[in-house]
């Protein structure tokens, strides 16, 4: 039997979909494995990274904050340290570059502090922030795939288990998974990033919304 | 099981016995980390440049390429292994392939981004004192475009050297192998001679390329 045939084989045995390692169960592990980090790292970053690019000082702090960051043991732990950097480097770069000319018309008309940062500057630092949040979430993703070296789960279970066991249908047919749910998320949060982002300034950022090149670390 | 990893209280987090029985394992273990790493910044570096240079000047090939290796790049190594099995077996190449394609989308962005930053004036000076398109692009735009270029090399040496580890579960990994041992027999000292001997080896590589481009390019600023 060849490898694509057995991988078919894999893929429509029944026994695959259902039971507590079947392909929905890793799913859901792997999925709430990656979006407790990615909130988490949302919840601690974008704050961080807010605050220190309106006031567009205090740059030392933030360079200690990205060194600092770097987590070890519960996977959880360890996948937000890894989504926090990105996204405190994009929310902070992001405010830090709004047109000085537009915050002071913004004060000029009487915007206090607050409702500058919410009405001015955030929307128009929403392409870079959600930039950010999707590089971080997609490197989620592809590094809980790790989890399962350390026991966890998700769909990284069926490629170690895989090699493991020597059923290499299962490791092709996990790495599959795998490749498509990273390739899902980088397509869906892009989606959502074109509905939150006003057409307006869509046309306005476009030659800034560059990516930058993240370490790849899975 | 790795549960009980963690909770040992008897295994010390190094126990310099067997470090000192086991040198010349790690130094082997170093050797291959290395090798496997220069190979893929290399190749990737070698195939890089000439498709950088050509999706820059052609505007109709930079999406499709960059976007291909993009979508590459999102895949997870782990995966890229395990499809790869099959056809290639355990073997080096293996773990290479993988390891150049994400290397070629991270220099090829930034050969990309530093062709695109040399300044229009001196494109057109250098046009004006009569350089031919090649002349200009070999000893006008690409010294321009060496610290951006540089800078790619540094970010593709440290990522693969974390990624090598990862090539542990197809045999290889350098200090994957160490780190691999660790977790499979709950034994603390690979597991944290491994750690930190990458981590150093990932600063030590970055410190080199940034001395080394400060001698070498001594009109660019790394930042």
């Amino acid at each position: 039997m060849s490898v694509l045939q057995s991988v078919w084989v894999w893929f429509t045995d029944p026994a695959h979909w259902q039971g507590p390692d079947g392909v929905p169960t890793r799913l859901v592990e792997h999925l709430q494995l990656s979006a407790e980090s990615v909130l988490i790292g949302v919840a601690i970053a974008l704050p961080v990274g807010i605050v220190l690019g309106h006031y567009g000082r205090f740059g030392n702090l933030f360079l200690a904050f990205r060194v600092c960051v770097s987590g070890n043991l519960p996977i959880v732990l360890a996948l937000t340290a890894l989504a926090i950097p990105p996204m405190v480097t994009n929310s902070y770069v992001a405010l830090r570059e709004v047109d000085p000319d537009v915050k002071e018309a913004a004060r000029g008309m009487g915007y206090r502090e607050l409702a500058q940062v919410w009405r001015v500057e955030l929307p128009l630092a929403v392409p870079l922030i959600m930039a950010g949040i999707r590089t971080s979430a997609v490197q989620v993703v592809a590094t809980a795939t790790l989890a399962a070296l350390i026991a966890g789960g998700g769909f990284g279970r069926f490629i170690i288990d895989g090699f493991a066991q020597q059923n290499y249908a299962m490791t092709i047919a996990g790495a599959i998974l795998v490749a498509l749910l990273a390739l899902a998320t980088e397509l869906s949060l892009s989606a959502l990033e074109r509905l939150l982002v006003p057409r307006c300034i869509r046309l306005l950022m476009a030659p800034a919304m560059r990516r930058a090149t993240t370490l790849k670390v899975a | 099981m790795p549960s009980r990893l963690f909770l040992d209280a008897v295994d010390p987090w190094i126990n310099w016995d067997w470090l000192a029985r086991h040198v010349p394992y790690v130094l082997g273990a170093l050797q291959q980390h290395v090798v496997l790493t220069a190979i893929a910044v290399v190749s990737g570096l070698i195939i890089a440049m000439p498709l950088g240079i050509a999706a820059q000047r052609n505007r109709a090939l930079r999406l499709p390429v960059l976007g291909a290796f993009g979508g590459f790049y999102t895949i997870p190594s782990l995966a890229v292994f395990a499809l790869l099995v099959p056809f290639t077996g355990l073997t080096e190449t293996t773990a290479e392939i993988p390891l150049i394609g994400y290397n070629v989308l991270i220099l090829l962005r930034n050969v990309v981004v530093g062709l695109d930053g040399v300044p229009r004036d001196v494109i057109d000076a250098a046009d004006g004192m009569g350089y031919r398109p090649r002349a200009r692009l070999l000893r006008v735009e690409l010294p321009l475009a060496l610290p951006a270029i540089f800078a790619g090399v540094r970010v593709a040496t440290v990522s693969t050297i974390g990624l090598v580890t990862i090539t542990a579960v197809i045999g290889l990994g350098g200090f994957g192998q160490l780190i691999n041992q660790g977790l499979i027999e709950s034994f603390h000292t690979p597991l944290v001679v491994a750690t930190v001997l990458s981590i150093a080896l990932a600063l030590v590589a970055d410190l080199g390329l940034a001395t080394g481009q400060r001698i070498a390019l001594p009109w660019s600023r790394p930042a």
